[in-house]
């Protein structure tokens, strides 16, 4: 369904700092998968999902959903069918406007924004049906400020947001990483929840290789801008942490026993 | 402070009420500084007392200086958006052409309205004297201005244009264009600003070329003047504000005028000064009060 060919992304080309974080990488996203993620600290996770969404353009490479190029789409217009919730809470949300407010924006995305009352009452009784499936009792507070909800709320908020309209393709970037572990532990239940209820295509990246091996459909791991290994169904399935820790040592050597960040919990 | 002065200060309260609506959507709208309305107030004048003194009506004199105000915006966010320029530096850059394209319009740096028709005339027929009419008819425009910019904020386009202030990652993430709302926002605060430097102009009797200075400080020394005394909790709110703190403002610098401080009698050129004064002393409010209860 979403293709990227041989993209390519060089930060700060032609300084001492230049990085290729995308290094001629391609992936396929078949209808229904839902993939994760995994890779060390700068392995080029989110900037995937930055080249995906539109953030960045690719400096080579073509980018295609269902066969129509959109390499060059930029990001409000690829938002028309990617859902995303970010690593850090307060990206994924305006704290200045209302609870129902935000969803109302989350509503009309795809369409356009017309001269017309922002929030009917249709709409409100919607939001409360949504809101009420988070069991975070949101749906009493639809003219609370999203300010003042906690980091958790807030992802959970952006979560509901991202799927309010369908979208091809839900995208999701260490989207726990920033809360506690209970928190998280509950948010990563909600998004399977919507993921399998909504029947969505998703990519969601980790930190915990647990995790990884726990959700989806398919497991990816990607090293120095590249995908090196793609296990799909059964062949993840069968996957154990160990044989991810033997695969990271594989192609990092010593170096990735400093890699702290790597959960195996 | 006589009650004609008063009366003065509330007619420059109310029109440049406008003004200061125009304002509050580019400072705390869209988060985008615009320094282009010290251009726009003049150019909306001076489109309006050009075209009044070839002989068009003054309604549509006002009409097209709120097009040319909104035209003189998007060419700012145009600027800042197509070309990657600093929102600040493209203000300033349209601001200073446009103090040649005014000059342009009115084919000398000032006009005068001295017996032209104004739409001051339309409202002869209440039999009240002039001065009375302005401030009803100002009166009457902000607050029209002030609930449809309410209604308008809690559109669907409205909230796009908030989200594009508050967060534009988020915005973008949800499909909306920002370029575009960035462009849809300076516009018709640059059209409000126009409209206002038009109606001071019919009010006053003559445009200006110089008439435009100071009139970003004069709005954001009146929104946060505004803010500090109604609040901001909701949009009705930041817009009261704005028109409240407008009324404020001129009385304060009416007042300023009115007195002598020792040898020291102030004019209306020292009016910039007065009003920066006033907006380090605004800003230092809420410095100031954190700092007093933390010594409680
Ligand atoms: N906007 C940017 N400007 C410059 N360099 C960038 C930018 N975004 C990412 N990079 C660099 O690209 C490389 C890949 O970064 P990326 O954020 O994609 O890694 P990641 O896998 O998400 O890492 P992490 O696990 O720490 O989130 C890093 O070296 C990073 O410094
Ligand atoms: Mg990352």
């Amino acid at each position: 369904m979403l293709s990227a060919v041989e993209i390519t992304k060089v930060f700060n080309k032609g300084t001492i700092n230049e990085v290729v974080a995308i290094d001629s990488l391609t992936l396929h996203v078949n209808d229904g998968d839902f993939i994760t993620v995994i890779g060390s600290n700068g392995a080029g996770k989110s900037s995937l999902l930055n080249l995906l969404a539109g953030t960045y353009i690719p400096d080579s490479g073509t980018i295609t959903l269902a066969g129509e190029d959109i390499t060059t789409w930029p990001e409000y217009r690829r938002a028309t069918f990617i859902g995303r919730v970010f690593q850090n809470p307060f990206i994924g949300t305006c704290g200045s406007m209302t609870i129902e407010e935000n969803l109302a924006l989350a509503y009309r995305r795809g369409l356009p924004r017309r001269i017309r009352k922002g929030i009917t009452e249709k709409d409100r009784t919607l939001f409360r049906d949504r809101l009420s499936i988070l069991g975070l009792g949101l749906e009493h507070r639809l003219k609370d400020k999203v300010d003042v909800l906690s980091g958790g709320q807030r992802q959970c908020l952006t979560l509901l947001m991202a799927t309010l309209r369908h979208p091809k393709i839900l995208l999701l970037d260490e989207h726990t990483a920033a809360l506690d572990p209970k928190t998280a532990e509950q948010v990563l239940k909600l998004t399977d929840q919507i993921i399998s209820e909504l029947k969505l295509t998703a990519i969601m990246v980790t930190h915990n290789m647990r995790q990884a091996l726990s959700m989806g459909n398919r497991l990816i791991m990607m090293n120095r801008g590249k995908i090196i290994m793609d296990a799909q169904e059964k062949e993840k399935v069968k996957l154990t942490v160990q044989d991810l820790l033997e695969q990271f040592s594989r192609v990092r050597g010593k170096e990735f026993s400093e890699d702290r960040i790597l959960l195996t919990d | 402070m006589t009650a004609y002065a008063f009366l003065g200060a509330l007619e420059q309260g109310f029109v440049f009420g406008l003004m200061v609506l125009g304002v509050y959507i580019t400072f705390r709208v869209l988060d985008f500084p615009d320094l282009t309305v010290d251009g726009t107030l003049p150019l909306g004048a001076a489109v309006s007392a050009a075209l009044i003194t070839h002989g068009i009506n003054p309604i549509w004199s006002l009409i097209a200086a709120l097009a040319a105000g909104c035209i003189a915006g998007s060419i700012t966010a145009i600027l800042a958006t197509r070309l990657r320029i600093m929102s600040l530096l493209a203000s300033i850059i349209t601001m200073t052409g446009l103090y040649s394209i005014n000059i342009r319009i009115m084919g000398r740096p000032n006009i005068t309205l001295l017996n032209a028709p104004t739409i001051f005339e339309y409202f002869d027929f209440l039999g009240l004297p002039r001065h009375v009419v302005t401030v009803l008819l100002f009166l009457s425009l902000v607050l029209i201005s002030k609930f449809l910019l309410d209604i308008f904020l809690y559109t669907e386009l409205g909230l796009a244009i908030r989200a594009t202030g508050d967060n534009p990652q988020m915005a973008r993430s949800q499909g909306i264009n920002t370029d575009r709302m960035i462009v849809i926002g300076v516009s018709i605060s640059n059209g409000m600003v126009a409209l206002s430097g038009a109606l001071v102009a019919q009010s006053q009797g003559f445009a200006d070329v110089g008439m435009g200075i100071g009139t970003i400080v004069a709005g954001l020394a009146s929104i946060i003047l505004g803010e500090s005394l109604v609040g901001t909790q909701t949009v009705p709110r930041q817009t009261w504000s704005s028109v409240v703190g407008s009324v404020l403002y001129r009385i304060v610098i009416a007042i300023a005028l009115s007195y002598q401080v020792g040898f020291l009698h102030l004019t209306p050129s020292d009016l910039n000064l007065v009003t920066a004064i006033l907006v380090v002393l605004c800003l230092m409010v809420p410095f100031l009060r954190e700092k007093f209860q933390r010594g409680k």
